[in-house]
């Protein structure tokens, strides 16, 4: 059925915690209020306040409750009402839930999830419009994921709650409202580490994520009537990452262009062309080609914002470039 | 009044832990362990005390002086000499360590070497078990240098406000590393914090079984009735230095000299014989069985197998 971004995580949801009554949430205004975002609105009254938990503003101390849960044998569904908040519980997260099942010889597990939305759209600023999820590549430990559509948004948050490991599930808040099929069957799952093709093309590859995919679609679409013909790739997830099915698409096209909302210095598509570079460097006809939000805090002003994040004419032009056209 | 056998298991506990630390750092000494090792001697009645009123199944989160906690919680003096030694026998196969002692199957949530942020952990054990509806309860340890931090404030508040079935135990040995509690902290007693969260604060001589017996006994009792936590604050001493090679400029030899004839062991001892609960032979047998049982933990893990690089994925 057509649903949007958000409904299909609520959905999602609510069927787990209707499957496994170990399932539960929590988070910052997620009861009564349903979340900022709607993603859990109605669960408080199908599950009740034991299973459907609003916290106190406490970002460190309720996700060290969610690891302390998980580790006793439930499996949390932990709300960050902005994932820009994760700074706030980064040692719960890095230094615990990363490490917990290394550090103990892999005798412990850490079913939890700790959703959210993150990036621009709203006009936030600085501490509510970053994107933050390459934070969770650089350190050994927890699986991310960064759904781009309501299907992929609700077929990988089934397996990561089904999942015994610490997921990162990042949101776009500017996502939401977007409409696609997601089927109705409710073991709909899609597995982690598995990129989705989301255009086939032979002149050049772009590797995009979350807000992304659609602006890397608008710049094929151009591309398409100046006739370049581009693969567009979305790896859904970035840890796991599939980095074989970009391998594969650039022996295809000999061309790279990587392109997030997240800032370009040191970032996930930093991480893509140095793998690229290191595997396929025989088949690359021109240098990757990285594009990512510019080394500035992100800014209040819709005009510097914009500046700030990549725009879809910088996409189009760096696949001319890698094509030496322009 | 406590009943003999859970006078003679604490007595037993601390016998271990006191002779597993001696060990510990004639080890360390020798060079067989790398790393920090935090020695709870001077401490053991707090680990020994507490958790003899746990069963396998309650909860607990430690601290990087941690032997103690793991070594009364799980029993197991093999695994944990080999985790010190980083062997592959260890309770986490050599991945951890002497700071992150963990043993899920005896309900030991881990040690932490990151002050305070096994409280919050502690909290989500407790919060699983009202999930359940079981009556398990969850225990946290740690030290007065970690109620400076966020994450016990945001601990004790989450487990107040959730009515759930912690138990927050603080060993306060008056110092964080160098620097005296006095210095760092604005209120003489930890255990006055409790007022903040509106939940009870009771502090005991962190040396005497008794005491802590029966502030235990109290929290248990409340955790287990769904009416929420308590902060039990043990007032101690470390007899050693932060770890083995600190140079202990903060402190007189004659101060360590006071606490050590405050001895928590030789103290449940003389009570137990003045009482008759037990008699010196006994007390003597489980020190020799205590000192035995260490012995044989060492040899096993110099024997154990180190860790394959080749399986380093744990």
């Amino acid at each position: 059925m057509i649903k949007t971004y958000a409904q299909a995580i609520r959905d999602c949801i609510a069927q787990e915690m209707k499957r496994d009554t170990d399932v539960f949430v929590m988070g910052e205004d997620i009861a009564k209020q349903g979340g900022i975002f709607g993603c859990t609105r109605g669960l408080l009254d199908e599950f009740g306040k034991e299973r459907v938990r609003n916290t106190p503003i406490s970002e460190n101390g309720f996700v060290g409750a969610g690891i302390g849960a998980a580790c006793a044998g439930m499996r949390p569904v932990v709300e960050l009402m902005y994932m820009d908040f994760v700074y706030v519980a980064m040692d719960q997260l890095l230094n615990q839930a990363a490490k917990i099942r290394y550090m103990f010889g892999g005798k412990a597990k850490v079913p939890m999830v700790i959703r959210g939305q993150q990036g621009i759209g709203r006009g936030n600023g600085g501490q509510h419009s970053q994107s933050v999820e390459v934070m969770f590549m650089h350190i050994p430990g927890m699986k991310v994921a960064c759904p781009s559509s309501p299907a992929d948004a609700a077929g990988l948050l089934r397996t990561a709650i089904r999942d015994d490991n610490p997921i990162m599930f990042f949101e776009h808040k500017a996502l939401y409202a977007t409409k696609g099929e997601v089927p109705d069957d409710e073991d709909f799952s899609i597995p982690f580490g598995k990129a989705n093709i989301v255009q086939q093309g032979t002149d050049a590859t772009i590797v995009a994520t979350l807000l992304y995919v659609s602006k890397a679609m608008e710049a094929a679409k151009i591309l398409e009537k100046q006739g370049i013909s581009v693969e567009v790739i979305d790896p859904r997830t970035i840890v796991p990452l599939d980095i074989d099915t970009i391998i594969e698409s650039v022996k295809k096209t000999g061309r790279l262009v990587t392109v997030h909302e997240a800032h370009k210095t040191a970032g996930v598509g930093a991480e893509i062309s140095a793998q690229v570079t290191e595997r396929a460097f025989p088949y690359l006809d021109a240098p990757p080609i990285r594009l990512g939000s510019k080394q500035c805090t992100l800014p209040f002003n819709l005009e510097l914002e914009n500046a700030v994040i990549p725009q879809v004419d910088e996409i189009v032009s760096a696949v001319k470039q890698s094509l030496y056209k322009e | 009044m406590i009943k003999k056998d859970k006078l003679v298991w604490i007595y037993t506990k601390m016998n271990e832990i006191r002779k597993f630390e001696e060990k510990a750092w004639k080890l360390f000494e020798q060079n067989k362990l790398r790393g920090s090792v935090h020695l709870y001697i001077g401490e053991e009645a707090i680990a020994a005390t507490v958790i003899s009123l746990l069963r396998d199944e309650d909860y607990i989160t430690s601290t990087h002086r941690g032997h103690g906690h793991g070594i009364a919680k799980s029993g197991d003096l093999k695994s944990a000499m080999a985790e010190l030694m980083g062997k592959e026998t260890g309770f986490c196969k050599g991945r951890g360590g002497s700071m992150h002692i963990a043993d899920l199957k005896k309900g030991n949530l881990g040690a932490n070497a990151i002050v305070g942020a096994g409280i919050p952990i502690a909290v989500g054990g407790a919060l699983a078990a009202k999930l359940k509806g079981t009556d398990q309860v969850a225990v946290s340890f740690f030290g007065a240098g970690a109620s400076t931090q966020g994450a016990f404030h945001e601990g004790l508040n989450l487990a107040a406000v959730w009515d759930l079935p912690a138990i927050f135990i603080c060993e306060n040995n008056k110092f964080a590393i160098s620097v005296p509690v006095e210095q760092s902290t604005s209120v003489e007693d930890i255990c006055v914090r409790s007022k903040s969260y509106d939940i009870p604060g009771i502090k005991v001589d962190g040396n005497d079984v008794l005491a802590i017996y029966a502030a235990m006994e109290k929290a248990v009792k409340r955790a287990k009735a769904g009416k929420g936590p308590t902060l039990i604050e043990c007032k101690t001493y470390r007899w050693k230095g932060h770890w083995t090679g600190d140079p202990e400029v903060y402190r007189t030899r004659e101060q360590v000299a006071e606490w050590v004839a405050k001895c928590p062991i030789k103290r449940l001892r003389k009570y137990m014989i003045y009482e008759k609960i037990a008699t010196k032979k006994e007390l003597d047998d489980i020190e020799t069985a205590a000192q035995a049982a260490v012995d044989e933990a060492t040899e096993f893990a110099l024997s154990s197998p180190e860790p394959d690089p080749k399986n380093g994925d744990g």
